[in-house]
């Protein structure tokens, strides 16, 4: 694992949104590394967060979202501060991005060609019939039957599947070593899923390209991701090799997030439900923002706010975990 | 069978709902001058195409499929929202659509209707923004039974609401007041409001996070269990299909390509497309494995292919499958495929993926 330099480095990482009626924090003084070649899956409900640090690392937070605290670190460079154009040299040379909904991630008007070409002269000295080349080479790559001729195709006339795959070979284009992406199978169908999952990790395999892979199916995360960050209410709450994470959950919100996954194989007669929701970002509770749901809360959790403690393999915010209780 | 609604006896196994041979086609045609000016045919898509099949009373069935099969468009064609193009739907042997439903005792059709209650998927877009709870919930009430007393509609509204886990005192609120698993449950609320026998759910958990998926499954199997209520439960996700499912309905391309007791789907899974599904699904048991993927990709459904509409992706198919499509069979592992290999017996032995 992460023996040399870390690839990305993420380091107490703070999303605010201004409003009207005061600051939302909605990524929480989030830390983790990804190291070369590395899968990071990161998980969690709608609204932990999890999206947004995706955009915040690759500088494509909405506005009046932004960075308040903390910074990222590409290959020992900041790139959090970097001025817009050459953010944008960044985004698509040393990272690409895959995102849920492959229609608009792909222009419309022009062809798959032509986006392809245009994203590897923009980053690549190539001439127009090279890049070309490439382009079709990648159509190839990612399984696009007759990619000679698809290639002067537009998007509509691609399938779902079709179109992830063309999206794919648009993050490879500029040979990034590092892909965010985020929830890139959710749209799909399972049996497309399972291609398209296939894909992506047979791909950064031989590319030695690291992932951080945003997504909230857990069976997904399963089988692609080496370690996973477990995230609620915008911070994250456990972190740690996967399989370590899924079989010996050691954060109370893990182990109720596992419980309450149905399963294909095992027959219960009831799912372990976590009570209640994940607060809003205007309500979090002061101490674990998990502790109003927690089934074992204590007077600890409920005003003072845990940090990262390791817990065996994995690495847990969670009291139970600390070496002296108070 | 008696029809009518002194007529039926309510024993749980009984048969409640029975589809024969439904189909419903859809006119996606291009506008009559292209057509003319162009030569374009009437192009058909038959969304559902002789769907049979039979729902006991207190069972959960469960259909599957992927986008397009037509799951979404057999619970419309039940509830009513559509009209079969072919075909009947008897609920409680009174036939509610289709061929004999002119004729049918038209008391009994709307004490049917009145049994049978739908959950939608999205629980944003099935709720009045601009209606109270209290309202929402009350209005079947009030369009079903006509003129109730407006305190007995608001004791009504509160029992609901305590029976789905919510407070009385949420009545006054309005939808975007409650997080999505909370819309849920107010959907459920509406659809009991009724004391419906039948629910028709229509991928009643797709919207919402997997922890408030629990919560909403194991509510939908405690209100059953209480109420003795029957589900068709319609999904896409075929890890809640296992959980809640008595009975499961494989869909492909507007048919039903294998009906079992859950058990015996995900155990001894028959039909080719069925164990395709199911070496798709990815398990948390599978860390660090792949699944098996799939090749191709499901046809277009306005040209499906001859035959077996799964025969392109079949890795068994043959001649016969290239020409012929088969019919739904029962097996001798119990439950029913459409499948010429699996009639012939020519089914490989299936390689269970060991951990």
């Amino acid at each position: 694992m992460p023996t040399t330099q870390p690839l990305l480095a993420v380091e107490n990482l703070r999303v605010e949104f201004p409003t009207r009626r005061g600051t939302l924090v909605a990524v929480h003084d989030v830390s983790f590394a990804i190291a070369p070649g590395e899968v990071l899956g990161v998980v969690g409900e709608s609204g932990a967060g999890k999206s947004l640090t995706g955009s915040a690392i690759i500088g494509l937070l909405d506005p009046p979202g932004r960075i308040a605290a903390g910074q990222v670190v590409l290959d020992g460079k900041r790139i959090d501060n970097l001025p817009y154009e050459a953010m944008r040299r960044i985004r698509g040379r040393e990272i690409g991005a895959i995102f849920q909904d492959p229609l608009t991630s792909l222009n419309p008007l022009y062809t798959v060609g032509r986006q392809i070409v245009e994203t590897i002269r923009t980053h690549l000295d190539m001439s127009e019939a090279e890049a070309r080349a490439r382009a079709v080479a990648l159509l190839e790559e990612v399984g696009i039957p007759a990619a000679a001729r698809r290639i002067d195709h537009y998007p509509h006339q691609f399938s779902g599947g079709m179109r992830q795959r063309v999206v794919i070979a648009l993050a490879l284009a500029a040979k990034p070593r590092l892909i965010i992406a985020d929830e890139p199978t959710t749209a799909l169908d399972v049996s497309i899923q399972a291609q398209i999952i296939q894909l992506l990790k047979r791909l950064c395999h031989d590319h030695g390209t690291a992932v951080l892979l945003v997504t909230h199916d857990m069976g997904v995360i399963a089988e692609t991701a080496d370690r996973v960050a477990v995230m609620y209410a915008g911070r994250i709450v456990e972190i740690g090799p996967v399989a370590d994470v899924i079989h010996r959950p050691q954060h109370p919100y893990t182990v109720g997030l596992m419980g309450s996954i149905p399963s294909i194989v095992d027959e219960r007669e009831r799912l372990t439900q976590i009570d209640g929701s994940m607060p809003r970002l205007t309500a979090v509770p002061p101490g674990c923002p998990f502790n109003p749901r927690c089934p074992r809360a204590f007077d600890r959790c409920r005003s003072e706010r845990p940090d990262l403690i390791a817990a065996g393999p994995t690495q847990a915010a969670c009291w139970l975990h600390a070496m002296v209780p108070a | 069978m008696t029809a009518g609604v002194a007529g039926a006896v309510r024993n749980k196994g009984d048969e409640l709902l029975r589809l024969d041979d439904v189909a419903r086609y859809f006119d996606v045609s291009p506008p009559w001058l292209n057509r003319v000016l162009e030569r374009k045919p009437r192009v058909l898509l038959r969304a559902v195409e002789g769907v049979s099949l039979a729902i006991r009373r207190g069972e959960t069935l469960g259909l599957v499929g992927e986008s397009g099969c037509g799951k979404s468009t057999v619970a419309r064609l039940i509830v009513g929202l559509y009209a079969p193009t072919r075909g009947t739907i008897r609920y409680e042997g009174t036939v509610l659509a289709g061929e004999g439903a002119a004729a049918a005792d038209g008391a009994a059709q709307r004490h049917a209707r009145r049994s049978m209650q739908m959950i939608f998927q999205d629980p944003y877009a099935s709720l009045n923004p601009r209606w109270r709870v209290e309202d929402i919930v009350a209005e079947p009430i009030r369009v079903q039974e006509g003129d109730v007393e407006q305190g007995a509609v608001e004791a009504r509204v509160g029992a609901l609401l305590e029976q789905v886990g919510l407070a009385p005192a949420d009545g006054i609120k309005y939808p975007h007041q409650f997080s999505g698993g909370q819309r849920q449950r107010i959907s459920i609320a509406r659809a009991l409001a009724v004391n419906p026998a039948f629910l028709v759910c229509d991928e009643p958990t797709s919207a919402l996070d997997v922890s408030v998926q629990a919560q909403v499954l194991n509510l939908m199997r405690e209100l059953q269990q209480r109420l003795g209520l029957t589900y068709l439960f319609i999904s896409h996700n075929l890890a809640v299909v296992h959980h809640i499912a008595d009975r499961v309905g494989v869909m492909y391309l507007g048919r039903i390509v294998e009906l079992a007791p859950t058990r015996r789907l995900f155990t001894r899974p028959q039909h080719p497309y069925t164990r395709m599904l199911l070496d798709a699904v990815p398990d948390l048991s599978l860390t660090g494995k792949s699944r098996t993927a799939v090749a191709g990709e499901v046809p277009n459904p306005l040209d499906p292919p001859p035959g077996c509409a799964f025969h392109p992706r079949c890795p068994l198919a043959n001649e016969r499958c290239r020409t012929e499509v088969p019919r739904l069979l029962a097996l001798a592992e119990g439950g029913e495929a459409a499948c010429h290999a699996a009639e012939e017996g020519r089914l490989p032995a299936r390689v269970v993926a060991a951990a």
